[in-house]
């Protein structure tokens, strides 16, 4: 293509002109037709992202535990608004910090309590500020005014880091921080008026930029077997003290990937085998860690191919013969033979190729032949927990870790393990996006939703409800959940918690299995509420059930054919045509293993 | 007289609070829909408030609270549960109810506390009906333990001829003060609702400014501190009868840091009434305090503040223009202590009496087991003590020797050190949402450290009151210890010295805002100079201020310097 004018009465920057000439020159015409179209998209969501209501330019965050800070904080609100300042003023803890993009000043007023600690309505805010997840601040003025107590040894400590870290973080101050003691009131007051001074002469300097859209393209390049390298950042359990379970909360860093998902999406994993098990196995069999293993790729250790390559815990029909023949183990012989499948289930149950190499010694075996016994590794699919318009270049997952005896042996489930204990926090996840076109959110943000799930299967409707708050989406929703106990086991319980208090959640509904004598689960709830139920789905609402396949999948699907033969006045078989009616408008999707 | 503050003013003028109160309908609020939440363990909003009229008081396990929030996880809410337990005194069938219920739903002890009553820890919201019903069953309830009402009444639990004339007119005092209202029986006993028309003929919709506190002495013993509590009946006895009391008004202990306007105050003895006449007395003293009291600011809201802020004659005045005559003149007594004696005494009437040391009010494992087993048989009954002790109370000349074997079984007979036995802490952390520092957890170790300091200088003998408090609200009272503690932060304490050995005195502050170390490096000198420098009989207490240590404070205001 020539060079030539682009855009023709468009005012681009210099260097933004010379970047698109550059890119032009080497498109062929279907992808410059495929990014004039998403030009026009990007220009239409950046259109969009524009809200309506003015943005408040002064945004006062106090963090404040007996009050002074509160009080202050309303003081400024008043000074403030007095000045013809738009100014929004809140605790930090009800901020969330995904929100400082819209921000253009603030004011902090923050007080120290315990020993240099914030005030603990503040620490969930102080944490992510001062944590590495922290945004990038530049462009944002701003000012701290620290209250303490001088005969504490760490006097107003939290708005000295928060200070610090403002600054660190891009932001520029406006006015040196004021640390006022028990007596602050007069201090207080004559600083306040300084800074809102300052604040008041940059206003009609203020422009908002908007977030860019993230690019809303499939990227192709990471799969299965190019997945990339996730960096994780953080990895803590759900469950509180005395749980039965351990479910984990793991954020990775998807930074630099360029991967895109929708919510209803999961990530593909890539575990790694326990070292210690794969020792334990060359050492049965005797077999050199460094005996060089072919690949696709060119030779590798044994032992590395052993750790990522393979599958050696669970058992296949296929390794018992294959190792019974080579190992002459008749009774492995034996169980593979045809007609003993029964017999043959029985054994592997519970068992592990360790447990049969150790129980039928093979001599002579090389890591070649043995390998190829082995099933290749299968990636572990988890459902993204988090929406990317909330946590851009983030995916959250929720992980029940396996983890059980059997035979004598403690066991541990592959991939959940791995990321439970073996990867260590900044280690590297293989990972890539596995899209679920069947788990979507309906286009129309004004339908109402319904989600179940137990367990981990609630993780997607955090991803749900994130999106649907990012779009400002108006459709109602209502969520069930179960899982053990109402203590333990009420995962994400603070973030519904907020997500009712901010009118997202509509409804929430729980059902904790152990909490009484008799089991109480989600499908149980769900014929509580039948009637309700029923007349949301008839006002068009859209039910998703994520989470075990084996019960709770079938019990659900049996509370609403119930349901739907009660309320509706049906059959069970024209209660079964509705549900396949619904399955069929995309009204009733499942998400289940 | 200004009355900008009190009840004769519209609502808007004043603390939320009284609002809160006022549209509560008796004390209803929302709590019935707050138990039903089941997406918290918490009862949300400001029924929590409400909640304390009925005796329970919304806390979580701070223990976890970092590593909750972390886990995405609320707080781990729980219940504390006080009853109302006049006098002290609970039946050995009582005990065994509340056993079972604390291992049922609490957290498996009994906390004994500092005004002679029970409470549960750790109850979970679902387990607060079953609780309170157990408790019902039990022939108890747990009405007006918390609140601004009147607040459990104490009573010398001691085995005085007239004890039990004592004790009736603690149970009538609080009973008559507990909250009319029926929303306690509705909520809790599951009762049909009341068609309205409901009244509080004492307090009226608003109860009362503040908690309100009323106790009876039984001199030489000053176990329940009468000059730390609002009103005291202070007995007078005339040989083995009761002649009448000395009343006593505007004590208080709570405080709050760095807020030079609050202060502890002890009581100052007005006059004597006849014992037909206590009645009376304690309803014109609610009165006044109820009608004059402040409501817009609560931390100036006790009576030790109405009594200060308007003086003592105008009070005198007032409570006689109420009563239509005058107190008479108070008439002569003297405490010698606050502190139990531990062990065994024993009555003309040939009965033995045991009184247990609990440390600090905690009844758990063997002490738990083996009340239980001692519970099963006595004959008697059981005494909370004010300094969160047990009495185990006329024991019959042929059960001696068997709930004596129950007590060695169980290592209850083992005696501490007297540093020990005369030592308090509050229960802080980790129950207490107020707390700021351990106590009930930690003065354990400092006592023991003291104890050995205390050995070194010939002092194991010689009784010292030492209290510690979690944070300045001073539950364990000690600002009239000896050596009195209040929790600044963790790990970190204000030290006080000089308080009266029987609770006629206020401590004064030594050292503000420190650790063990410089608590143990400041008091091991000072004890030392007391070994050896004290006069026959010097008390700690006054020791420190005869040697200069710290200044004698005479009155609730010269607290704060
Ligand atoms: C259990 C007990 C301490 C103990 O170790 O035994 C106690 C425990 C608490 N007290 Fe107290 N107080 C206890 C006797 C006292 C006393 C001593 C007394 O009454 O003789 C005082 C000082 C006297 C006074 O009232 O001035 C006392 C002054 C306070 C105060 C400060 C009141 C004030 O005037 O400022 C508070 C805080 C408040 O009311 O705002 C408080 C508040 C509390 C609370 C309920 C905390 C709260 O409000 O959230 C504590 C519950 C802790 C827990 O986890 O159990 N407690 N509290 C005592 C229970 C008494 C009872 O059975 O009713
Ligand atoms: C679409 C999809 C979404 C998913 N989303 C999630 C999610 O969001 N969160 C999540 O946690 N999981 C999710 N899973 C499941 C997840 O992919 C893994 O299957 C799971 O984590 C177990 O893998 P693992 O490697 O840890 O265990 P493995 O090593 O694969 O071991 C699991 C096996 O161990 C055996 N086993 C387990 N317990 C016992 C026992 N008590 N006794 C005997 N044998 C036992 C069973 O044979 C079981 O199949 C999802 C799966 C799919 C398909
Ligand atoms: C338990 C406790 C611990 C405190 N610790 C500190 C401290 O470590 N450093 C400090 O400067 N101030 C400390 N303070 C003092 C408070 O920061 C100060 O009272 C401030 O005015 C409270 O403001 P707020 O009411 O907005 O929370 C502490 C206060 C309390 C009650
Ligand atoms: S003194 Fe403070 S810390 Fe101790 S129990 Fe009372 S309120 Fe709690």
């Amino acid at each position: 293509m020539t060079a030539r004018p682009v855009l023709p009465g468009m005012t681009l920057t210099p260097e933004h002109a010379r970047q698109l000439e550059a890119l032009v020159k080497t498109l062929s015409p279907d992808e410059a037709l495929w990014i004039s179209g998403y030009l026009a998209s990007f220009a239409r969501h950046a259109v969009q992202a524009v809200p309506s209501p003015v943005r408040p330019a002064l945004l006062i965050l106090y963090g404040s535990e007996t009050g002074h800070g509160a009080g202050l904080a309303r003081l400024a609100e008043k000074k403030a608004a007095a000045r013809g300042l738009a100014v929004r003023n809140m605790a930090m803890d009800d901020f969330r910090l995904q929100e400082f993009h819209e921000v253009g000043q603030l004011l902090v007023i923050a007080s120290t309590h315990g020993d240099g600690d914030p005030p603990p309505a503040a620490v969930d805010f102080y944490d992510l500020v001062m944590g590495r997840k922290a945004p990038r601040l530049e462009g944002l003025k701003f000012a701290v005014l620290g209250l303490g107590d001088s005969t504490y040894e760490r006097f107003c400590q939290t708005g000295k880091d928060l200070d610090q870290r403002l600054e660190a973080l891009g932001a520029q101050r406006i006015q040196g921080r004021a640390d006022c003691d028990v007596d602050y009131e007069a201090k207080a007051d004559a600083w306040l008026d300084e800074v809102l001074e300052q604040f008041a002469r940059e206003v009609p300097a203020q422009a908002a930029a908007a977030a860019p859209p993230s690019l809303l393209v499939q990227d192709a390049q990471f799969d299965a077997h190019h997945p990339f390298a996730a960096t994780v950042m953080e990895n803590l359990i759900l469950n509180g003290r005395g749980s039965e379970k351990e479910t984990r909360h793991i954020e990775l860093s998807l930074a630099g990937s360029g991967l895109a998902w929708e919510p209803g999406d999961s990530l593909g994993v890539l575990p790694e085998n326990d070292p210690a098990l794969v020792a334990e196995l060359l050492a049965a069999l005797d077999l050199r860690p460094d005996e060089p293993l072919a690949q696709e790729d060119g030779e590798i250790p044994l032992a590395e191919a052993l750790t990522r390559r393979y599958e050696i815990t669970a058992l296949t029909p296929g390794f018992i013969g294959a190792y019974g023949e080579a190992a002459a183990a008749e009774p492995l012989g034996a169980l593979a033979a045809p007609g003993k499948q029964a017999d043959l289930r029985q054994y592997m149950a519970g068992r592990q190729v360790i447990d049969v190499v150790t129980e039928f010694p093979a001599r002579g075996l090389d890591g070649k032949a043995f390998a190829a016994m082995l099933r290749k590794m299968q990636p572990r699919l988890y459902s993204l927990a988090s929406s990317a318009a909330a946590y851009p270049e983030e995916a959250h997952l929720t992980v029940a870790v396996v983890r059980y005896h059997s035979h004598g042996r403690k066991r541990q489930g592959l991939a959940s393990a791995y990321l439970a204990d073996r990867v260590g926090s900044d280690g590297k996840v293989p990972v890539y996006v596995s899209s679920n076109k069947n788990f979507r959110l309906p286009a129309d943000d004004s339908v109402p939703l319904i989600m179940v799930g137990a367990g981990t299967g609630v993780a997607p409707f955090r991803a749900f409800l994130q999106e649907r708050q990012a779009r400002g989406a108006k459709g109602r929703n209502w969520l069930f959940f179960g899982d053990r106990r109402f203590r333990t086991d009420f995962l994400y319980q603070v973030e519904w918690q907020r997500f009712l208090k901010d009118g997202l959640l509509t409804r929430m509904d729980v059902a904790f299995s152990r909490d009484q004598a008799e089991k109480v689960y989600v499908q149980h709830r769900l014929l509580e509420k039948g009637k309700e139920v029923f007349a949301w789905l008839e006002e068009g609402a859209c039910l998703y059930v994520c989470g075990d396949a084996s019960h709770m999948a079938p019990d659900v699907h049996r509370a609403l054919a119930a349901i739907v033969v009660r309320e509706g006045g049906m059959d069970a078989e024209a209660a079964e045509e509705y549900l396949k009616r619904l399955h069929k408008e995309r009204r009733y999707q499942r998400d289940v293993y | 007289m200004d009355r900008s503050r009190d009840l004769s003013q519209p609502m808007e003028n004043l603390n939320p609070a009284e609002a809160l109160k006022a549209g509560s309908r008796f004390l209803r609020g929302g709590i019935a829909d707050g138990l039903a939440d089941p997406l918290t363990g918490a009862i949300p909003g400001e029924d929590t408030q409400l909640l304390k009229f009925h005796g329970i008081y919304q806390q979580d396990d701070r223990d976890l609270r970092d590593e909750r929030r972390h886990q995405k996880l609320e707080p781990a809410y729980e219940f504390m549960v006080r009853l109302r337990l006049p006098g002290g005194v609970c039946q050995p069938w009582q005990w065994l109810r509340l056993d079972e219920l604390a291992c049922h739903y609490g957290n498996g002890t009994l906390r004994l506390t500092t005004r002679q009553t029970f409470q549960f820890h750790g109850v979970l919201k679902g387990n607060l009906k079953p609780t309170l019903r157990g408790i019902h069953a039990a022939l108890l309830d747990t009405r007006g333990t918390c609140g601004d009402v009147n607040r459990g009444v104490l009573c010398s639990p001691y085995p005085v001829p007239f004890h039990g004339r004592l004790h009736e007119l603690a149970k009538e005092l609080s009973d008559r003060f507990s909250p009319r209202s029926r929303a306690y029986h509705e909520i809790w006993l599951d009762q049909e609702p009341v068609a309205g028309g409901e009244e509080e003929p004492i307090y009226g919709p608003t109860y009362l400014p503040r908690k309100f506190k009323i106790v009876f002495a039984v001199p030489p013993w000053n176990d329940v501190d009468v000059y730390a509590q609002d009103l005291g009946f202070i007995a007078i006895a005339d040989g083995d009868a009761l002649a009448g009391f000395n009343v006593s008004v505007g004590g208080g202990m709570g405080r709050t840091d760095r807020e030079p306007a609050t202060y502890p105050r002890l009581a100052d003895v007005i006059g004597f009434c006849p014992p037909q006449q206590v009645v009376a007395v304690a309803e014109a003293v609610v009165g006044i305090q109820r009608d004059y009291g402040d409501r817009v600011d609560r931390k100036h809201a006790r009576f030790k503040y109405t009594l200060d802020d308007r003086g003592i004659d105008w009070f005198k005045a007032e409570l006689e223009r109420r009563l239509g005559e005058s107190l008479e003149a108070p008439r002569p007594f003297s405490f010698e202590t606050n502190c139990d004696p531990i062990g065994w005494t024993s009555g003309a009437d040939g009965a033995s009496h045991y009184t247990l040391f609990v440390e600090n009010g905690r009844v758990r494992d063997a002490k738990m087991a083996g009340l239980r087993e001692i519970a099963r048989i006595h004959g008697g009954d059981f005494r909370l003590t004010p300094n969160q002790n047990l009495i185990i109370a006329y024991i019959a000349p042929e059960q001696r020797a068997w709930i004596s074997s129950l007590l060695a079984e169980y290592g209850l007979d083992r005696r501490p050190g007297l540093l020990r036995q005369n030592a308090m802490a509050c229960v802080a952390l980790p129950t207490c949402g107020l707390a700021m520092a351990e106590s009930e957890r930690y003065l354990p170790d400092l006592v023991s450290k003291l104890e050995a300091v205390l050995a070194e200088c010939g002092l194991s003998e010689t009784p010292i009151t030492v209290r510690m408090s979690g944070c300045p609200n001073g539950c364990s009272r000690p600002y009239i210890a000896e050596i009195g503690f209040s929790g600044r932060g963790p790990g970190k304490y204000n030290l006080y010295l000089g308080g009266g050995f029987h609770g006629q005195r206020l401590n004064s502050l030594y050292l503000e805002n420190v650790g063990e170390e410089q608590i143990m490096a400041a008091l091991v000198p000072i004890l030392r100079r007391y070994a050896v420098e004290r006069l026959a009989g010097e008390r700690f207490g006054d020791f420190v201020i005869r040697a200069g240590i710290v200044r004698e404070i005479r009155q609730g205001r010269e607290f704060n310097g």
